[in-house]
């Protein structure tokens, strides 16, 4: 397919009328199947979670001879504890690192953009620099200091981070976009005697809605499918977030209870689907032009 | 769209905030009311910068050379973590080559999906945003354990992908428990995330200004042509920051292999990660101090290979300045 993508490629901006008819059945053909490649893997899983047990392997047939929704029951239960209890951790965590990234982020942000102070410049190469540093080399020590906190077992080394505008990514996109703000605004504020923090509060934050949500949502889907983190930090089993939980499903359920796995497997994506079907355009601006990872 | 991005992979180049003219200040106030705000509103970052990222970093970099298993104090050791990684450690050259082949093989596939894709959306189709939902969706999901647990399924001894294959006649292996193939399987899972970079594409071939395909048109330009002479050349920044960064999230990748081989990096090392291998030595053994050099070899990879990056884009890719 890509073969003949290449080939006929270079009217990519030209108009569709030029176009005879067959290539676009043919086109349309194409993506329609490519779709249903795509999508395959993400509807067998969601059939699976309903299907019985012994329908699952065996067939790749999309369609469950008849619903059984008793799987959705059993997962729940599926791993010790229940899987509202890992959902309501990963919520808690998600939305923590959500509020900690946008404040502490839009703070930096802020002294960075408009403010004008010694060293500036020098702080601001380093934050930037801090953006290419793989996470790798400062894991052991932050879990030695952890430790030594007495955090580890905690919710607190996965959040207290997040307060710290630790995702400079986000810092720097938040700079981006203050200051496309015109500066005039703050100016005239300033000179009417406004403090640095009202300026910040009354004037760039409700003016920055659509970077501050780009950040929300990035910052909640990042924590949302972190493994590594809950992986290292968290032990106890009710302390687990949804991934943890259901690796630790399969792990205790061996090759039995397939459906029930596939049920937890769909429910845990749920938040992320939600958040695909609502705020699709801000995930692809974010992606598009500012190179979130997605 | 392109500047952007070239700058956020390119920290050097970014153009500083701008510095403050030197005009004389209204009231000439004290340097301490003068620069307090700017510090006032960085001090949750500073606290995280020196202490969550420069702190540990110098740290990690003290303990790779000392002997560390969080009881006793490290022990220095002099450069003994770096010789055993390079001479005596089979591991290492294990999960070395495993990590550079799945580099090797996911990213150029990947990119090339993302490219075809976006290149066969950008023809002016009808139900585009339809379509770029669909692929994205993969790479959205994709990180997650429940896709890792769904891939294992899929490509196990009985599971669809062999039921498919079945439909053909062919008896398809057990894909996931043989060292053969199971790296194969993560492969297949980084390009079906072919998504994101394809966005990425997609705007990138729409800031190609369309007069420059009219006025190749009129010159009687074979599509070919205007493909290998105005796309591809144009594209060339966009392609640049695909790859750099597909390329270093390819050696962070973690999570896929763990959950398929649930934490050993099997069967026989065959999906041992660099990171899952990292993961192993630090938190299954508390080799903290080895596995802070295995970091700190990771981190000099990964910057070679971005400053190699930079250096070779002089020569192929297309700035219009």
């Amino acid at each position: 397919m890509t073969d003949a993508t290449m080939v006929s490629a270079a009217d990519t901006v030209a108009p569709p009328r030029g176009r005879p008819r067959w290539l676009s059945v043919l086109i349309h053909a194409a993506l329609f199947i490519a779709s249903l490649i795509m999508l395959y893997p993400l509807l067998w899983m969601l059939a699976g979670s309903v299907k019985n047990q012994n329908e699952i392997f065996g067939t790749a047939s999309l369609i469950p001879s008849h619903f059984d929704f008793s799987s959705y029951v059993r997962g729940w239960m599926g791993a010790q504890v229940s899987f509202g209890k890992f959902f309501w951790n990963s919520f808690v965590i998600a939305v923590l690192s959500v509020i900690g990234n946008v404040i502490s982020c839009s703070l930096a942000a802020y002294a960075f953009a408009r403010l004008k102070f010694r060293g500036r410049n020098f702080w601001f190469a380093l934050m930037l620099g801090t953006l290419m540093l793989p996470y790798h080399v400062t894991l052991i020590p932050q879990y030695i200091l952890f430790l030594k906190l007495g955090w580890v077992k905690t919710f607190l080394p996965l959040i207290v981070p997040k307060f710290l505008a630790v995702d400079a990514f986000f810092i720097f996109l938040m700079v981006q976009f203050f200051r496309g703000i015109p500066r005039e605004l703050d100016e005239a504020a300033m000179m009417d005697g406004c403090s640095a923090w009202r300026i910040y509060w009354k004037i760039m934050l409700p003016l920055s809605l659509p970077v501050l949500a780009t950040a929300a949502i990035f910052s909640f889907l990042w924590t949302w499918d972190d493994f590594f983190g809950p992986l290292i930090y968290l032990s106890d089993i009710n302390t687990y977030t949804v991934q943890l939980g259901l690796r630790s499903f399969v792990d205790s359920t061996g090759s039995s209870d397939w459906s029930g796995l596939f049920a937890m497997s769909s429910l845990s994506l749920v938040p992320v689907f939600l958040i695909f079907l609502f705020f699709q355009r801000l995930l692809i601006d974010g992606i598009a032009t500012a190179g979130l990872k997605r | 769209m392109g500047n952007r991005h070239d700058s956020a992979a390119q920290a050097g180049r970014i153009a500083l905030p701008d510095v403050p003219a030197a005009t004389a200040p209204r009231k000439a106030p004290g340097a301490l009311s003068r620069n307090a705000p700017g510090y006032l509103f960085l001090l949750p970052w500073f606290i995280g910068f020196f202490g969550l990222t420069l702190g540990p970093a110098l740290i990690s970099l003290y303990l790779s050379f000392t002997d560390y298993n969080l009881l006793q104090a490290p022990n220095m050791v002099g450069l003994d973590n770096y010789v055993r990684i390079f001479t005596a450690d089979d591991k290492f050259i294990s999960s070395m080559k495993v990590t550079l082949f799945y580099v090797v093989c996911s990213v150029p596939l990947k990119l090339a999906f993302a490219l075809g894709v976006a290149l066969l959306l950008n023809r002016g189709i009808k139900g585009l945003p339809v379509y770029r939902a669909i692929f994205y969706l993969p790479s959205l999901l994709g990180s997650s354990v429940a896709i890792a647990v769904l891939w294992r399924q899929l490509f196990d001894s009985d599971g669809v992908v062999n039921t498919l294959l079945g439909h053909f006649g062919i008896q398809g292996p057990s894909w996931i428990s043989n060292p053969n193939y199971s790296l194969y399987t993560l492969i297949v899972l980084a390009v079906w995330q072919f998504g994101s970079p394809m966005i990425i594409f997609l705007a990138g071939l729409r800031q190609i200004p369309t007069d420059m395909y009219e006025a190749a048109s009129l010159d009687g330009a074979s599509k070919a042509r205007k493909f290998f002479k105005i796309t591809l050349p144009l594209l060339t920044p966009v392609i640049f920051f695909n790859a750099v960064v597909q390329t270093i999230d390819a050696f962070k990748a973690f999570t896929p292999a763990y959950v398929i081989s649930s934490g050993t990096g099997g069967p026989i090392d065959s999906t041992l990660f660099y990171t899952l291998y990292l993961y192993q030595e630090g938190f299954g053994y508390f080799r903290m101090g080895y596995a802070s050099a295995l970091a700190w070899i990771l981190v000099i990879i990964i910057a070679l290979f971005t400053a190699f990056s930079f250096l070779s884009a002089r020569y192929w890719v297309h700035y219009d300045d």
